[in-house]
């Protein structure tokens, strides 16, 4: 009998496939139906967006934040806030501190809303998607009530927020919270015991604590491993320190423990909105510095000294004390940080932004190797990834 | 928290001698340049001694200095989940000098290394597979360093009669602009640029 040579063959994943959660190319080399490697191919999405930012000032390079992760827009812009406020050696009042984690918390059901849904029609359910993405909705209409935009919201401005909330909406906010843990629950029947869920999703693409350490995991990925690690908890930052909440870990590592992670935080995510609306503190919303924070429209149409501040603000902007600073935030998908670095002038000399999606892409080959092609699916929904944030 | 920096500072320059050339805390966060050519040993140190347990990379990334003799800084930050404690080595090389990689101790590194080369030009010797990263195929150039320019040298539009997509040299419709907005208003020195008469004035009133 003649002998067979038996090859391995190359297939090109995306970028236009729409398990790719956007566009990523990924060339794959299959002996069979089984992965040898993994070599994701990024940067088709790639903005300059670092080099832009040091060609803007600080209140202009907000706006790029939002662009990055663009599922949780608000989670980005926090980091940037927050290191920018460490330069310029500000603390923020109380009253922002708190709408500033209300809206962190909504980010991160907005993108744990996405990503258990859209995960969960790569792997074959499409009912999950369409009704976590009513509940979206809702939730973006709340950003649109505070600040003008349904996404990109521009409204963690180093200083504060942009605006204060308008009346009632706070209480919306209560009403939606308390309903939403009912919808948890019936997004749980459909696929929590699901059986074919669970066939896809179970011991698939498993990773250990050591190795989340050698592969930099952070987030609900390195919890599902059985790490204890978020940064709200161990390096609380605004109001977090203030705030009741568990942190859900995992066990075994799998997809499917990184989908289970995900739904138990959004419930602890509902307990911290509830606590910021019960508790949320009267006062200004922004700091009382008018070289940061821009005076109020009513002041300007009085005061001339007003008119100036403002007019420089949007022009020249903040003169930032020279200093280096990494700050990191507890982002949906992970460690998010940016690396500052400021040469005392009023725009970065460099602002290196660390995402997470990155980090966690890189380990695809890892997890990838020794599973079927569908598995592949599977993963990359796990690790949920957006490709705004790891091409930037 | 500040207290346990320093001693930890101490400590480290203790154990490294050399290698370590400088260590402050600023903003709370330790910061060390060390030997270019120490690397290795320095990151096995943090990883695996008992008080430092930096068992996480989270991030690599260069700044350029261009008016410096080593023009690159490439910036490591690491995290110790066990002391809650974060750490950031330094080292400055330039276009000429390698860095050894650091992917042997930390697999993350793999990507954060092709970024840096992609972005600065600094070559990590060592790398497995030190590839272009974020930019196009065929890139050319290092988009990060600051001689760079904003706008770039290359533009992309399709081209119907090859039937694929070409490169061509940027054509600009308006003039790149900058605003200098140096202004006496905040920080800035109270002398505008080319205002001769200014340093008389306060000469005179002095």
């Amino acid at each position: 009998m003649a002998q067979a040579e038996i090859k391995n063959y190359n297939l090109n994943f995306g970028p236009q496939h729409p398990a790719a959660h956007g566009v990523l190319r990924m060339v794959l080399e299959m002996d069979g139906e089984v992965v040898e490697r993994a070599d994701p191919h990024i940067g088709l999405l790639h903005r300059g967006t670092e080099k832009l930012i040091e060609h803007k000032t600080y209140v202009q390079a907000v706006p790029y934040f939002d662009r990055l992760d663009y599922v949780a827009p608000q989670n980005q812009e926090h980091a940037f806030a927050l290191a920018t406020e460490k330069l310029l050696g500000i603390e923020v009042p109380s009253r922002a501190k708190y709408i500033r984690v209300l809206y962190a918390e909504i980010g991160r059901i907005l993108n744990h809303l996405l990503n258990i849904t859209s995960y969960a029609i790569d792997v074959g359910a499409m009912t999950p998607m369409l009704w976590g993405f009513e509940e979206r909705e809702v939730l973006m209409e709340f950003c649109e009530r505070a600040c003008g935009a349904r996404m990109h919201m521009n409204y963690f401005r180093p200083g504060g927020v942009s605006a204060d909330l308008p009346a009632g909406l706070t209480d919306d906010i209560k009403i939606w919270a308390t309903n939403f843990v009912r919808f948890v629950d019936d997004l749980e029947t459909l696929l929590t015991e699901n059986r074919i869920f669970k066939q896809r999703t179970v011991d698939i693409g498993v990773i250990t604590a050591e190795q989340c350490f050698d592969w930099g995991f952070s987030g609900p990925n390195i919890r599902a491993s059985g790490v204890a690690w978020d940064l709200r908890k161990s390096q609380p930052y605004d109001a977090y320190a203030d705030m009741e909440f568990d942190i859900p870990v995992g066990a075994h590592g799998d997809c499917y423990g990184r989908y289970l992670v995900r739904v138990m935080e959004m419930r602890e995510s509902v307990k911290i909105i509830h606590q910021c609306v019960d508790n949320m503190p009267g006062g200004p919303c922004k700091v009382d510095d008018n070289k940061v924070a821009p005076p109020s429209r009513g002041d300007m149409k009085t005061s001339m000294e007003s008119l100036i501040h403002h007019f420089k603000l949007f022009t020249e902007g903040y003169h930032v004390p020279e200093g280096e600073t990494y700050t990191a935030v507890e982002a949906p998908k992970g460690e998010f940080a940016v690396f500052l670095v400021s040469d005392g002038s009023n725009k970065p000399y460099r602002c290196k932004i660390r995402p997470p999606g990155f980090v966690h892409l890189q380990a695809m080959d890892f997890l990838s190797k020794g599973h079927m092609l569908a598995d592949v699916c599977a993963n990359i929904g796990s690790i949920d990834i957006v490709f705004g944030e790891i091409d930037r | 928290m500040d207290l346990d920096l320093k001693e930890l500072s101490e400590y480290i320059t203790a154990a490294l001698g050399d290698d370590i050339l400088h260590s402050d805390v600023k903003l709370d966060e330790l910061e060390l340049v060390i030997n270019r050519d120490a690397i290795i040993k320095v990151m096995t140190f943090m990883r695996d001694d008992v008080n430092c347990q930096f068992k996480q990379l989270v991030d690599i990334c260069g700044v350029d200095y261009p008016n410096k003799v080593q023009r690159f800084c490439i910036v490591y930050n690491m995290l110790s989940l066990v002391h809650n404690r974060r750490i950031r080595l330094k080292l400055w090389t330039d276009e000429d000098h390698p860095v050894d990689t650091v992917v042997p101790l930390f697999s993350t590194a793999n990507w954060f290394e092709r970024e840096v080369w992609d972005m600065f030009g600094v070559y990590f010797s060592g790398h497995p597979d030190l590839r272009r990263i974020l930019t196009d195929y065929g890139f050319e150039g290092h988009p990060l360093r600051k001689d760079f320019p904003l706008t770039g040298y290359v533009e992309l539009r399709y081209d119907d009669e090859q039937k694929r997509v070409v490169y061509e040299p940027v054509k600009l419709t308006q003039d790149f602009r900058t605003f200098d907005f140096l202004s006496p208003w905040e920080g800035a020195p109270r002398i505008l640029p080319s205002d001769e008469k200014a340093e008389e004035t306060e000469g005179d009133a002095s």
